[in-house]
């Protein structure tokens, strides 16, 4: 009886690249209803027209490029971009924000590199880097959760302010996002940036009602539900768990330190890992197979940092969030990470590898 | 010394074949034009002198300015080389060459401080920065300390052209990008009446940042640097063809 012998690798992995990102559409689902019951419908809208302008600008460049169309156009990177790009815009953010970042996050960030698998930088947070240093104005028109609202929002008037900047009731965006008390309110993780430089302790600023009874009004829900999201991709096995353990590891341990250290003017474990794009960071950006890290120990390490950078932006840099440049990056050193991370091939002696 | 029997040589050229140097020195003078302007730009494909190109090119005014300035300079800088080349000791050139660069720069800076002193302000450090600019140091090392000082200042002017040009390009597309308008600025460096020139392009309700900060520069210059390799593919493309139609003639008329 002869033996069919095949050369490595053994174990195969079946799932094409439409199959898997598909799953992660699917994962953020929960993240996305989250964010719609307590935001309403803006983020929805935006995540609407990216995934139009994503097929579109998809379209155009693979046919200059020569490419099969019908394949690549339908593998599902594209619209996997233009949602995770809907999503973390800020819901009252004009509509030529998310045509402008989903262009340049197909166009520029994706194919101009040379294509899925071979772009150095996450496409979507590229996108959004681009739109907050370009826009700073546009791109914190943050919208307070409905709860807090004044104004009753329904989908036509959120989508007229997001086409015309006004609803049809004629309220401007800046009306809309007035409290009762007739303070301009922003998002948690700003919100707390301002009141530290101003001099007061979180838990003064933590008095603020857009923090709600526990972290942040409705953010931290929109967090729970990408972490479960997460957890159902991890045990697809979809993505990797290394670099979302490692992450938030790394930023409960900072935050830990920091709080220890300066408990006044330092927020709580739990409220950077429930406000923000921690989750979303942590699951659905920092695990993109493409632009990370691809050894376990690499991706171990790439958490680690992407957790140390995110703390340290949100604590000493300039914006509220720092999510999206951490990612960036980590992408910028994932390759260098994966040279020194290299495992062992079998049969070889360590220092040889 | 092997400068000076060069030198030699190129004298007796000069005195025995008048008509044939001129056509030559007109082929010559055409391969200049087109190294400088389009082949060997300095901008687009030694990227030399990257610094500057990408950090002042916000508005047009300030590109023309610093081309301007950095075409003088190279210019003034290629004809002295040329003309001291004789007396230069070889080991010592870069120093040399260092000194006369830093002279003109000092002058063209204190004649922008005197006649555009918004344009002088707003350029900075930038046209002090000129001394250092590769492109017109390697000009002097690469052509000017080795041919006679006719060639050497065309050669400057046409690779300041391209300079200039190159930023001027550059400029204005951020400036359009950024702001939406062409020429803002520019009464800084031509005076009052220049005011008028300003354009707007387009109406944008806030500025587009990244086309008027440094990132936006590499960018922006990456497209212009791709733009410049597709035309240069569809021109060689272009003769391939008519060469292979050469090949076919030639075929034919061999079978019959």
């Amino acid at each position: 009886m002869a033996f069919w012998i095949a050369s490595s690798p053994h174990n195969h992995n079946q799932q094409s690249t439409s199959s898997l990102m598909r799953l992660v559409i699917f994962a953020a689902i929960p993240g996305i209803i989250a964010q719609w019951y307590f935001f309403g419908w803006g983020n929805l809208i935006h995540i609407g027209i990216a995934m139009i302008t994503a097929m579109l600008c998809e379209f155009i460049v693979l046919s200059l490029r020569e490419k099969r169309i019908t394949e690549q156009l339908f593998d599902g990177s594209a619209l996997l971009t233009a949602m995770l790009i809907g999503i973390c815009l800020p819901a009252f953010a004009p509509w030529w924000i998310t045509v402008i970042g989903t262009i340049f996050a197909i166009a520029i960030a994706k194919h101009l590199y040379g294509g899925l698998g071979h772009n150095p930088f996450n496409p979507a947070m590229t996108g959004y880097v681009m739109l907050l240093i370009s826009f700073p104005l546009q791109m914190t028109t943050w919208q307070p959760p409905i709860s807090l609202m004044e104004i009753e929002l329904s989908f036509s008037n959120t989508l007229t302010t997001i086409f015309t900047g006004f609803t049809i009731d004629g309220y401007s965006v800046e009306q809309l996002r007035t409290s009762i008390d007739g303070v301009t309110m922003a998002t948690p993780l700003d919100t707390l940036k301002t009141s530290i430089t101003m001099g007061l302790t979180v838990s003064e600023t933590t008095q603020s009602s857009v923090f709600g009874e526990h972290f942040a009004v409705g953010w931290e829900w929109v967090n729970l539900a990408f972490l479960l999201g997460g957890i159902f991709l991890i045990s697809k096995k979809a993505i990797a768990w290394q670099t979302p353990v490692s992450f938030l590891l790394s930023l409960f341990l900072c935050s830990l330190i920091g709080y220890t250290i300066v408990p006044d003017s330092s927020a709580s474990t739990m409220f950077h890992w429930f406000s923000g794009a921690t989750m979303l960071g942590a699951f659905f950006i920092l695990t993109d197979p493409v632009t990370g890290a691809t050894s376990a120990k690499g991706r171990l390490i790439v958490g680690l940092l992407a957790g140390l950078l995110v703390y340290l932006i949100r604590v000493f840099g300039g914006y509220p969030d720092g999510v999206a440049f951490a990612v960036l990056l980590c992408n910028m050193s994932a390759p260098l990470i994966d040279q020194y991370t290299r495992p062992r091939t079998y049969g070889h002696s360590k220092d040889l590898s | 010394m092997t400068d000076t029997s060069s030198t030699v040589n190129h004298n007796i050229d000069d005195n025995n074949e008048q008509p044939q140097k001129e056509a030559a020195n007109y082929d010559e003078y055409k391969e200049l034009a087109i190294q400088g302007l389009w082949k060997n730009n300095p901008g687009l494909v030694q990227l030399l002198g990257l610094c500057p190109l990408l950090a002042v090119t916000a508005t047009v005014t300030n590109a023309i300015g610093l081309g301007l300035a950095t075409l003088l300079v190279l210019l003034c800088s290629n004809i002295t080389v040329s003309a001291i080349r004789h007396w230069v000791p070889k080991e010592i050139r870069i120093p040399i060459f260092v000194l006369i660069i830093a002279a003109f720069v000092t002058c063209v800076q204190l004649l922008m401080n005197a006649y555009t002193f918004g344009l002088y302000q707003s350029l900075g450090i930038f046209l002090p920065l000129i001394v250092t600019n590769c492109a017109i140091i390697g000009r002097a090392e690469a052509y000017a300390s080795k041919q006679p000082i006719k060639q050497a200042a065309f050669d400057g002017l046409m690779m300041g052209l391209g300079f200039a040009l190159v930023l001027i390009v550059l400029g204005a597309i951020r400036e359009i990008l950024g702001q939406g308008t062409l020429f803002d600025g520019a009464n800084l460096l031509l005076g009052d009446w220049a005011s008028s020139l300003r354009i707007e392009v387009l109406e944008l309700n806030s500025d587009f940042l990244l086309a008027i900060l440094p990132p936006g520069a590499f960018i922006v210059m990456g497209f212009l640097i791709a733009i410049k390799n597709a035309i240069d593919n569809k021109i060689k493309e272009k003769n391939t063809i008519n060469e292979d139609k050469v090949i076919e003639r030639v075929r034919v008329n061999f079978d019959s």
